[in-house]
């Protein structure tokens, strides 16, 4: 059986197709980033949650990292709005994007202000406007509205429909795979030789390993998200067991939370049905604002969380031991250790040059070469 | 606004070991801190016995057809 979804309850939310604004109710233009969360909400994704949080929930998720009914939640959930948006309780809010389409309906149940210094501080650790999820805390309006989500638009077909899959499917599938423990792998990156060790390792002890890379905005420099799904249906089909391994997509935005990110990732992965996720090191940081060890820490204040992490230490190719190790099996020195750098690989990429084997599957780097843009300009 | 708090009864014997235990491990603040925790850990798991899974006949011929069609079955 696959995990219990978290709170107890898969949410589901009526979706229907991409409609022009009924013109009836009060509108409100929300950020493709809002957009998104709306799906994610609609499908399953973020249960218990079935709408943006109330003020309540807001204040007890700042500070106490749990919903009001004391289930684990660690970043609000919030819909920033104008000023002086007001409506009555229960009132029909159409939820339009930049071409006015309605991508879903709420019932209006407040608005509120908030404080987002006091919001970067508690979710972020920091007032820092060099990390990115202060800088675009403080980019939003202060206001915000709490509401379910009574109905939300089907998803658009993308390139990536055929890869993505809802809650719902993943767990159906691990049921029908007779799948018990699944663990459940993060990603925002195509996957180099020291991703591909924490997936195995992980899955000498599961049953199956569900790799669920993130896409989404991304800095110039990073893969696209073509390359990531092309350089793992490489791996996949080259280096892991017929039947061991399922890859979909998850369309989110990254938020840098390091700590508290960590676990609405584990909460996420929950709710498509995974037993286990694998948490390495600086999980969801940035730059030096977490410790590198700080996400996987975070998890002792959760004994209720219905997932278990599994923790990593770095992986890295030492010349001495002559394979993959880490620092809890390798004696050597520094010096004989090669580890994955993202931006040393990017690096070769860029120059043309084909990562050593050590570093990157030859196919993989051969499937991210073929591409006309694996990075984003 | 923070959670609310209410008193739950339990033997005294049993308070004074588990404020014994809170002492030593120093990783929680009180006895109520650890009974929180301990509470929190035992009630997730008989939450987790009662759920089912809700697939009416229809969702499973649909997703069926889709996942078979996608190769992931």
């Amino acid at each position: 059986m696959p995990s219990t979804p978290h709170g107890g309850k898969l949410v589901q939310v009526n979706q229907k197709d991409l409609a022009e604004s009924s013109g009836r109710n009060l509108s409100l233009t929300v950020s493709a980033e809002s957009a998104v969360t709306i799906q994610n909400i609609a499908q399953g994704i973020l249960s218990p949650i079935e709408g943006f949080m109330g003020r309540n929930d807001y204040q007890r998720v700042l500070d106490e990292m749990r919903l009001e009914n004391d289930i684990p939640w660690t970043i609000p959930i919030l819909l920033h709005a104008p000023e002086g948006l007001t409506a009555g309780n229960g009132d029909e809010v159409d939820l339009v994007n930049d071409s006015g389409s309605t991508v879903g309906v709420l019932a209006f149940e407040e608005s509120y202000k908030i404080d987002r210094k006091e919001f970067a501080k508690k979710v972020f650790k920091t007032e820092d406007e060099s990390h990115p999820g202060v800088a675009n805390a403080y980019s939003q309006s202060p206001w915000v509205v709490g509401g379910k989500i009574l109905w939300a638009s089907k998803p658009q077909e993308t390139e990536f429909t055929p890869v993505t899959l809802t809650p719902k499917e993943t767990r159906f599938l691990f049921k029908e795979k007779a799948w018990k423990n699944v663990v459940a792998f993060q990603t925002r990156n195509a996957p180099h030789i020291g991703h591909e060790y924490v997936q195995k390792t992980a899955l000498a002890f599961a049953d199956g390993i569900f790799i669920n890379p993130v896409l989404g905005k991304k800095k110039p420099g990073d893969f696209t998200d073509e390359a990531i799904v092309v350089a793992y249906k490489t791996l996949m089909k080259g280096y892991y067991p017929a039947g061991t391994a399922v890859m979909s997509i998850l369309n989110y935005e990254m938020q840098y939370a390091g700590p508290r990110e960590a676990i609405l990732h584990a909460i996420m992965r929950k709710n498509f049905g995974c037993s286990h996720i694998a948490i390495g090191r600086d999980h969801a940081g940035v730059g030096k604002f977490y410790e590198p060890y700080e996400a996987q820490e975070i998890f002792e204040e959760f004994p209720d969380l219905g997932i278990s992490p599994l923790f990593f230490r770095e992986f890295f190719y030492c010349t001495k031991c002559l394979g993959i190790a880490n620092e809890k099996i390798c004696p050597h020195a520094e010096s004989d250790r090669l580890t994955f750098s993202g931006t040393k690989l990017r690096t070769m990429f860029q120059s043309g040059e084909a990562p050593p084997k050590e570093f990157m599957r030859p196919e993989v780097a051969d499937a991210i070469m073929g591409l006309p843009q694996p990075f984003v300009e | 606004m923070t959670s609310k708090y209410t008193t739950v009864s339990i033997p005294i014997a049993l308070h004074e070991r588990l404020e014994r235990l809170v002492q030593k491990k120093g990783s929680f603040k009180s006895v109520s801190d650890y009974a929180t925790y301990v509470l929190r850990e035992v009630v997730v798991m008989h939450e987790s016995d009662q759920v089912p899974e809700a697939f009416t006949s229809e969702d499973v011929e649909a997703i069926r057809s889709r996942l078979k069609a996608l190769g992931y079955l």
